[in-house]
């Protein structure tokens, strides 16, 4: 899909990647919390190559009203691609993968946000991918709990989310677009580091048990990393000029 | 009072040990965790965090400032700036005799008038229930409806009503805020109220800054004399 050639060494004999990072270093992440004005809540992250913009409303009435439930709150994740954001034009419509996405995000999610102390109510997040270049999912649900600890809505912990994978038969951090298309497995982990629970994990090739326990920890690993920048990002946000 | 005081994000560990959770904390095992983006506060026996961002939720027996939405011929419906909107039943203005045929609630009450009210009842089930009878309670006639954000309202508060003391001496205005972050003006000069309203928004955009009291004392001092 890509600028860059897919017939490319993944791993070289010194252990270094196609894109010039070691087997475990994650890419460049920025994030920024905040940016939206008639967002109650927002995030944007650059996760090597991807842009994804995440915009939180609520908690707020519920449209359609039987959608509302009266014990808890109700969360909806409408992840969406910019026909601009991969090489070929991708059309608007919602696609089967990006319904999935939203499905898993919201998953991911929801053991994290404290919906029960809004029944009636529903919170929105929208995820704008503005630039896709593989592992959006986790780029885009790590930006989404910025997102939400940026509306005040209450949660027990952040999910910090990093894909770990298979390439060359080397266990790997952080998949990149031609890793995942050339590569033998790929692994999104989401994970809540202070509670040390996973809320996401997907997998697609094949692994031997091993392989999958090393894959897990790699991911975990990541994650803690990814944690301490969404820390830095609201703490630049609330806290940027004043002094602990 | 509080010994330490900590700028917590969602998830971070506040402490650990025998203390009661309060607003915007939960207990996880053994651990004390904040939910919120905010300032925690440990008491002698309890841990909370004043949180910086979020919408108003309503309190029982909170003052706030609510818009009529609309009503049915037995209540109205108040915007409270909140997720859930306020219930204000017709008894309660027209007292206990209230007929529906006899009053018509558009008299006194319409679509769009601002009232000062308080939060009578509110728990999960219902939305929150509200009055208006009550000293200071009620329409408000006249006056600009300025909108901050919930959070900052205990900054434009101050320390035992010193910062909202302070404007109201140095414009003459007459100002009531509301917990849910809406907050009245009235005054009898022109220049006294957009003086007014410009403290207000200041604190809103600045709640942060350490000698905000100075600064707008500043503000309002360096006005006076131009």
């Amino acid at each position: 899909m890509g600028g860059r050639d897919a017939t490319m060494v993944l791993l070289d004999e010194n252990g270094i990647r196609c894109d010039g990072r070691k087997i475990d270093e994650p890419r460049r992440i920025m994030i920024k919390a905040g940016g939206l004005k008639n967002a109650d809540g927002s995030a944007y992250i650059e996760f090597g190559d991807n842009k994804i913009l995440v915009g939180v409303f609520g908690p707020r009435d519920v449209h359609p009203k039987h959608m509302s439930n009266t014990d808890t709150g109700i969360l909806r994740v409408r992840y969406h691609m910019e026909p601009f954001s991969v090489g070929e034009r991708k059309r608007p419509a919602p696609s089967r993968r990006e319904i999935e996405i939203s499905k898993v995000i919201k998953e991911a999610l929801e053991p994290a946000v404290m919906l029960e102390k809004f029944p009636r109510t529903a919170v929105d997040v929208f995820i704008e991918v503005l630039q896709a270049d593989g592992g959006t999912r986790c780029a885009a649900l790590t930006a989404a709990s910025v997102a939400l600890a940026d509306a005040g809505i209450p949660m027990r912990d952040m999910v910090a989310a990093i894909a770990s994978g298979k390439v060359a038969d080397t266990i790997i951090l952080d998949v990149n677009n031609e890793e995942d298309q050339a590569g033998q497995a790929d692994m999104p982990v989401g994970y809540m580091p202070s509670l040390k629970k996973i809320t996401l994990l997907q997998l697609d090739g094949v692994l031997t048990p091993e392989e999958y326990k090393k894959c897990v920890d790699v991911g975990v690993k990541g994650c803690e990393v990814v944690y301490e920048l969404q820390k830095k990002a609201l703490h630049d946000k609330y806290f940027g000029d004043r002094k602990d | 009072m509080a010994d330490k005081r900590k700028y917590v994000i969602p998830g971070d560990v506040i402490t650990s040990g025998p203390f009661r959770p309060e607003q915007n904390v939960v207990l996880e095992g053994n651990n004390i965790i904040a939910t919120s983006v905010g300032i925690s506060e440990i008491y002698e026996d309890s841990v909370k965090v004043i949180p910086l961002t979020g919408k108003y939720i309503p309190k029982i027996n909170d003052l706030v400032i609510g818009k009529v939405i609309s009503h049915t011929s037995l209540s109205w419906e108040l915007d409270v700036n909140s997720c859930y909107v306020g219930f204000l039943p017709a008894q309660d203005v027209f007292g206990r005799d209230f007929s529906t045929h006899a009053d018509e609630l558009s008299s006194k009450l319409k679509t769009g008038d601002l009232v000062a009210a308080r939060i009578a009842n509110f728990d999960r089930t219902r939305d929150p229930l509200i009055t208006i009878s009550d000293r200071d309670l009620g329409k408000i006639d006249d006056g600009i409806l300025v909108k901050i954000s919930p959070s900052k309202v205990p900054r434009l508060i101050g320390k035992k009503g010193s910062m909202i003391q302070m404007i109201e001496m140095g414009t003459n205005a007459a100002i009531t805020i509301g917990q849910n972050g809406w907050v009245v003006i009235s005054c009898e000069t022109e220049e006294g109220l957009s003086k007014a309203k410009k403290a207000v928004e200041m604190v809103n955009e600045k709640a942060h800054i350490a000698n905000l009291t100075d600064l707008i004392k500043d503000m309002l001092d360096g006005k006076d004399e131009s």
